[in-house]
């Protein structure tokens, strides 16, 4: 399969005059892929980068300079999975506003879930969305379809239609496809559109009626359970069809470490699956739920400290391909109820790198050249060529202050929902400016005004 | 104490206090007129989302025995049956400006959230399958009369079995971190489905699956069977359960003594002969649950340490309640 330029994506620079030159000046420029960690002017024209050129030598012809030494340049990011709520449920998040929450988190690219109200399943639906994107969204953004007719797990959506119509992928996400029949259908479908398949993975048998992980602190809370096993007997099931129909699976947001040894050897013998994990998992354990704060409540759910630590190995062994946020933006009455009855997820944008930043890649357990190919990861796993910092690369970039100390949610947030279960947080590494596409997406308030 | 949340909340010193005053307002239930004025004036809201017979009565009847004024809103034909949110529903009898809200709910955490929510002292009543702390202190409370030991609050060299649906039980919960916390050693048994996976760590019990060490028990305390889990294929069926884990004369040994917080499904957990034979203290509960819920109330409301929106500055010293019409 053949990647596409993140550009391709609908936002509002789509079919745009082509942006002015820009030139940030002596950052440190670091990017994995490109093996690159070194201070560098870059020089952007045209939406792409024009000139790695070294510190105090790139041209600056009419372009907008920004001073960057002492700051940190690494690829942008790319969130193969976030929840916009449009159509349907725009009193939690629309496309405007989760597009610039992405921007605010350093995000060249995003793609939006389809499990709305009602569920993108028409080739009509996909067309609206692109139409609003191209009018709303700050950074290019892509749409899934539903893989079955609004997500009943019975029927396959017209997944030709709507490929034809621009959708990105598909995903049931929200719910999984129980029917094991229904899943091998839409695995051979897949031959005729060549898109990716995006899996949220729960045996809604085994985990009905949960709230939180199984295990120690659900049997002092009394909440009903969802057990680890559920997730990983699915993923294990779609790694066997995939493998028998040689299609190409991507298992979303990985919880426990059952999952993660199953991906393992899944990959070992050669099954094309990708796979992500959530910043929440990667920092959180079910401890937190201890407090019953319904922040602290998605699916699935956080899990034990052995769970967490599975994750980050797999994360630094590249078992796990990519950071996604899951970002689900909810209203304060569906949170402000008791753990039990309060909605599932967490918004995770704007808080992504700096809690990765501060939890994992300062006390050791990750190192930041990782973090940053692994925030990328997921542009690859639905399709997409990764942001990477080249000459002729497109212009996908991320300014960020290491040093820079601030608390999640002080400001406010971009996204219409407060729902981060990190709010109140002290951070370190903050995001200042996004380029995506050779266009400034975002720039931080007190950075435009040059007192950073 | 502002509010009684849980019992894995409260000091050991909390429920020795507790305890005390328990006993006090015993002496006073042994009188003649049986209503103290300790209360008089205060407003009391009991919030039930979920029936009740026992719990709500004995709370009731508690504030009205410490001369409160009680406010009772059950869930059905009230503005919750309207779709009203807990949030505002407690906004809008927090107006009343009450100085407890005893509230039930089926869902664990709420009343944690209530007090988070209100100025009023907050009472669990039971949070969804989490905790019932009020039944705990009253099954200690009966416990420790049993036994001689109310000072001091002390149960140790006792070894205590739950029986039954652990999974779905705050009583189970609360009674196991409270016996704990007085000393005793508890064992949970029951069927695998109907043990939570953890609950050894979680609460520092045993686990046994099969009756053949109930011996070994001072205390067995049944939890009521619910027929409704049935349908969830827990157990294989309500024949075969009684069969494997009902008490019954047979095997409860003759110095063990026998509890259940009720409502008792005759014939399932319980055999008719145990229920009303003297090894069972069932009864003693529910005398219990009275005096205790007045000392839980008087706690919140007048024992000293500022309670929360009361306003007053009451005496933090044990009570001598001087009872309605009497000389003082």
């Amino acid at each position: 399969m053949t990647l596409r330029s993140i550009s391709e994506l609908d936002w509002r620079g789509s079919g745009a005059e082509p942006a002015g030159s820009l030139v940030i000046r002596g950052a440190r420029v670091l990017d994995p892929r490109s093996e690159l960690d070194a201070a560098r002017d870059v020089v952007i024209r045209e939406g792409e980068i024009a000139e790695l050129a070294e510190p105090g030598s790139g041209a600056a012809d009419g372009a907008e300079v920004i001073e960057a030494e002492g700051l940190t340049l690494f690829p942008a990011f790319f969130d193969p999975h976030v929840h916009l709520r449009t159509p349907g449920q725009e009193d939690k998040e629309d496309v405007e506003t989760g597009s610039r929450a992405a921007a605010a988190g350093g995000y060249c690219g995003i793609v939006g879930m389809a499990n709305t109200d009602p569920p993108v399943d028409t080739a009509g639906d996909v067309a609206a969305l692109r139409e609003r994107a191209r009018e709303q969204a700050a950074v290019p953004t892509g749409f899934l379809a539903t893989v079955t007719k609004g997500m009943q797990g019975a029927e396959l959506s017209e997944m030709v239609d709507l490929a034809a119509a621009g959708a990105v992928g598909f995903s049931d996400d929200g719910l999984p496809i129980a029917n094991a029949r229904v899943m091998r259908r839409a695995l051979q479908y897949q031959h005729l559109v060549g898109l990716p398949i995006a899996l949220h993975e729960e045996d809604p048998e085994l985990s009905a009626g949960g709230s939180m992980h199984e295990g120690e602190v659900s049997a002092v809370l009394g909440i009903s359970g969802v057990p680890s096993v559920s997730e990983s007997v699915m993923i294990a099931r779609d790694c066997a069809l995939a493998a028998y129909e040689e299609a190409r699976i991507h298992v979303q947001h990985l919880s426990a470490f059952q999952s993660v040894a199953v991906i393992e050897h899944a990959k070992a013998y050669g099954v094309e699956v990708t796979c992500e994990a959530t910043p929440h998992h990667l920092v959180l354990t079910d401890e937190a739920v201890r407090s019953l704060d319904s922040r602290f409540k998605m699916n699935p759910p956080l899990r034990t400290g052995a769970d967490r630590q599975s994750l980050i190995e797999a994360l630094r062994t590249g078992t796990i391909d990519c950071i996604a946020t899951d970002h689900a933006p909810h209203t304060s009455n569906e949170k402000e109820v008791p753990f039990e009855g309060a909605a599932m997820g967490v918004t995770g944008l704007e808080t992504a790198f700096s809690v990765l930043y501060t939890d994992l890649v300062q006390p050791g357990s990750l190192e930041l050249a990782t973090l940053i190919e692994r925030l990328g990861g997921g542009a690859e796993a639905l399709g997409f060529e990764a942001p990477r910092i080249a000459r002729g690369a497109e212009a996908n970039l991320t300014l960020c202050d290491l040093e820079a100390e601030w608390e999640a949610g002080a400001e406010g947030w971009e996204s219409r929902s407060d729902n981060s279960c990190f709010a109140g947080r002290r951070l370190n590494g903050r995001v200042l400016i996004t380029v995506a596409a050779g266009r400034v997406a975002y720039r931080q308030r007190s950075f435009a005004l040059g007192v950073a | 104490m502002r509010d009684l949340l849980s019992i894995e909340d409260l000091e050991r010193s909390d429920i020795e206090r507790i305890m005390a005053r328990a006993a006090s307002f015993a002496e006073v239930g042994r009188r003649d007129i049986k209503k103290v004025p300790a209360l008089r004036g205060r407003t009391i809201v009991s919030l039930f989302y979920e029936a009740s017979t026992r719990t709500s009565s004995s709370f009731e009847l508690a504030a009205k025995r410490l001369s409160a004024d009680v406010v009772s809103v059950k869930s059905s034909g009230s503005s919750v049956d309207k779709g009203e949110s807990l949030k505002d529903t407690v906004a809008t009898l927090s107006a009343y400006a009450p100085e407890a809200i005893i509230i039930r709910h089926p869902h664990a955490g709420a009343a944690k959230l209530v007090s988070e929510w209100t100025e009023a002292a907050v009472v669990n009543a039971g949070d969804g399958k989490h905790e019932h702390p009020s039944q705990a202190l009253l099954d200690a409370y009966t416990l420790l009369d049993r036994f001689g030991t109310i000072e001091g609050a002390d149960l140790s060299d006792k070894r205590i079995w739950i029986v039954g649906d652990v999974l779905h039980s705050r009583v189970a919960r609360s009674c196991a971190l409270c016996f704990r916390k007085l000393g005793a050693e508890v064992t949970v048994c029951g069927p695998p489905t109907l043990i939570p996976r953890g609950i050894e760590t979680a609460l520092g019990v045993e686990v046994a699956h099969s009756l053949d060490d109930l011996g070994e028990a001072d205390v067995v305390y049944a939890l009521r069977m619910q027929r409704e889990r049935m349908t969830d294929t827990f157990v294989p069926s309500i024949r075969e359960y009684a069969t494997a884990y009902q008490i019954d004369s047979r095997r409860l040994g003759p110095r063990q003594l026998l509890m259940h917080p009720g409502p008792v499904n005759r014939g399932i957990e319980l055999s008719p002969e145990v229920i009303d034979g003297p090894a069972s203290l069932i009864t003693a509960q529910v005398e219990s649950g009275l005096v205790v819920r007045m000392a839980i109330l008087y706690e919140l409301l007048a024992g000293g340490a500022e309670p929360r929106g009361a306003g007053d500055t009451a005496d933090s010293e044990l009570p001598a309640p001087t009872p309605i019409g009497e000389p003082a």
